[in-house]
């Protein structure tokens, strides 16, 4: 499981940039390192690109796993460089941006955009196959999420919009319910597709989703 | 007051249905012409529901003109732009004010049309939209609670015989006749043969199948089609018909061949009536009947 982030527009962080001219620079060494968008190779291009705008970077560091409580520790040992800086950028996801965010008392800008929570099915190669519904339905659907994979999350199977197997959205995505219904007829329990899915619970567990394992 | 188009349906005539587009704005001299047109050349006409995604002036505000005009609407409704409370509430105005007849869709995708960057709602689908109406025509809302006065619709959804592959079309197809779908419009049909074997199929449900007629108004739009829309097969011997007519009568030769499969399939009872789809040439409905001999 990986949190999927890419780069802003360069144009968009200036923007956020805009009036802080002191920065320290974190990256994540986990997801972010994976999607090559916040391991120390991003941070360092970004520090450089930045320095030629005539910013000043007080420092940076890499956080093993910046969503992670363990980040204040990587914080507290760059305190210095960061008590230097007017602005911490971030370049991690939405998760590590909101962690440095609880330990730094000044602003904290993401350099990146979190897309979603997905798979790698090669290197490079990142896919989308759960929603964190609540609800999981992927026992009757031969382990295809139809929320996540069909475009409209449909969950009684395809709409008139089905292509040749492929999607109307993007012919270059499967139709999701092609998908499952191959594999269920393969598994000989086509009987699972006429099954009726009621409307999803969207308070199943009501946002800002909280769990505590007592 | 009950549908006269459910009525139609029952009687085993042949049932013809039409369908007009709302405007994108609030001129609705052109909507409302072809209302006067079709309205009674026709057994209902449907309103389409911000057809393609396009935003446009709301099916419903269609239906009750057609109403005001004496006409009997189909309200096409999608699940694309509404959550369930939405659709519930628009369920109950479009009872009060005499509409009788809800068209269920999923709707389409919404990157396929002009608010791009809007938020798909898809919070029911189309076979959870059948089951909402008929909640509503128990007494009860979806919610579980007691309605003061409740509803009654004839209710039905579409079918693409040409989808590929066809089986899971077929499952959800039954699953909306469970879900209490009395009528279908199926996506554009060419094929007559490959429609008539659909037919077979579908005849063993009891529910009311009327073909959708799209029509081909020249070949470079067939070809469009065939090519890009998704479920619509036209073989290559109608493409033809339309390249080989003489300029300035091509549009002539979509309407007849849109009449002659009507009447070929009137003809051979093979099913139960005909929408009739004209995508923006309303005006030339009443021809398509002429030339289909009705």
């Amino acid at each position: 499981m990986k949190s999927i982030t890419k780069q802003k527009p360069f144009e968009e962080i200036q923007e956020l940039l805009s009036g802080f001219d002191r920065l320290f620079i974190v990256g994540c060494g986990t997801c972010a390192t994976m999607t090559r968008t916040g391991g120390t190779e991003q941070v360092i291009e970004m520090k450089e690109r930045l320095q030629e705008l005539g910013k000043r970077v007080s420092g940076y560091a890499v956080i093993p796993i910046a969503c992670d409580e363990m980040t204040k520790e990587t914080l507290k040992e760059n305190n210095r460089a960061i008590g230097d800086a007017n602005c911490i950028l971030v370049m991690a996801c939405a998760l590590g941006v909101h962690r440095v965010s609880l330990y730094i008392d000044r602003p904290v800008i993401p350099a990146l955009d979190t897309l979603f929570i997905g798979v790698e099915d090669s290197p490079g190669d990142f896919r989308e196959v759960c929603a964190q519904c609540g609800q999981c339905i992927i026992g009757e659907t031969a382990g295809i999420c139809p929320i996540t994979t069909c475009h409209k999350g449909l969950v009684n199977g395809p709409c008139g919009g089905t292509n040749n197997g492929k999607c109307e959205v993007d012919p270059e995505k499967d139709c999701a319910w092609t998908l499952i219904y191959e594999r269920l007829k393969e598994q000989g329990r086509l009987d699972l597709m006429r099954k009726y899915h009621p409307p999803h619970n969207f308070q199943v567990s009501p946002r800002p989703k909280t769990l505590k394992i007592s | 007051m009950t549908s006269s188009f459910k009525e139609a349906l029952d009687s085993g005539k042949f049932v013809v249905t039409s369908e007009i587009a709302p405007p994108k704005g609030t001129n609705l001299e052109t909507m409302l012409h072809h209302i006067e047109l079709l309205k009674d050349r026709v057994d209902a006409l449907n309103v389409t529901d911000h057809q393609s995604s396009v935003m446009r002036f709301p099916s419903i505000g269609g239906c009750l003109a057609i109403k005001e005009h004496g006409g009997e609407p189909i309200l096409q409704m999608t699940c694309r732009d509404r959550n369930r409370m939405s659709l519930q509430a628009e369920l109950l105005l479009a009872y009060t004010r005499g509409i009788r007849n809800v068209l269920c869709l999923t709707g389409d995708a919404v990157p396929v049309g002009d608010h791009k960057e809007a938020k798909g709602v898809f919070d029911l689908d189309s076979v959870q939209l059948l089951k909402a109406v008929h909640i509503l025509e128990s007494g009860q809302d979806m919610g579980g609670s007691e309605l003061d006065g409740a509803v009654e619709f004839c209710a039905g959804a579409i079918v693409t015989p040409e989808a590929n592959p066809i089986e899971p079309q077929l499952i959800k197809f039954e699953k909306k006749i469970e879900a209490g779908a009395v009528f279908f419009q199926t996506q554009a049909v060419y094929d007559m043969d490959n429609f008539a074997k659909f037919m077979q199929y579908a005849r063993q449900f009891p529910v009311k199948i009327l073909a959708g007629i799209v029509l081909l108004s020249s070949a470079r739009m067939a070809r469009y089609m065939t090519e890009n829309v998704p479920g619509i097969f036209v073989p290559q011997n109608l493409i033809d018909e339309l390249s080989d007519a003489p300029k300035g009568e091509v549009l002539a030769k979509g309407i007849e061949i849109a009449g002659r499969m009507i009447a070929t399939l009137k003809r051979n009872s093979i099913c139960d009536g005909v929408h009739i789809m004209a995508i923006g040439r309303e005006e030339v409905v009443p021809d398509i009947l002429a030339a289909a001999g009705l």
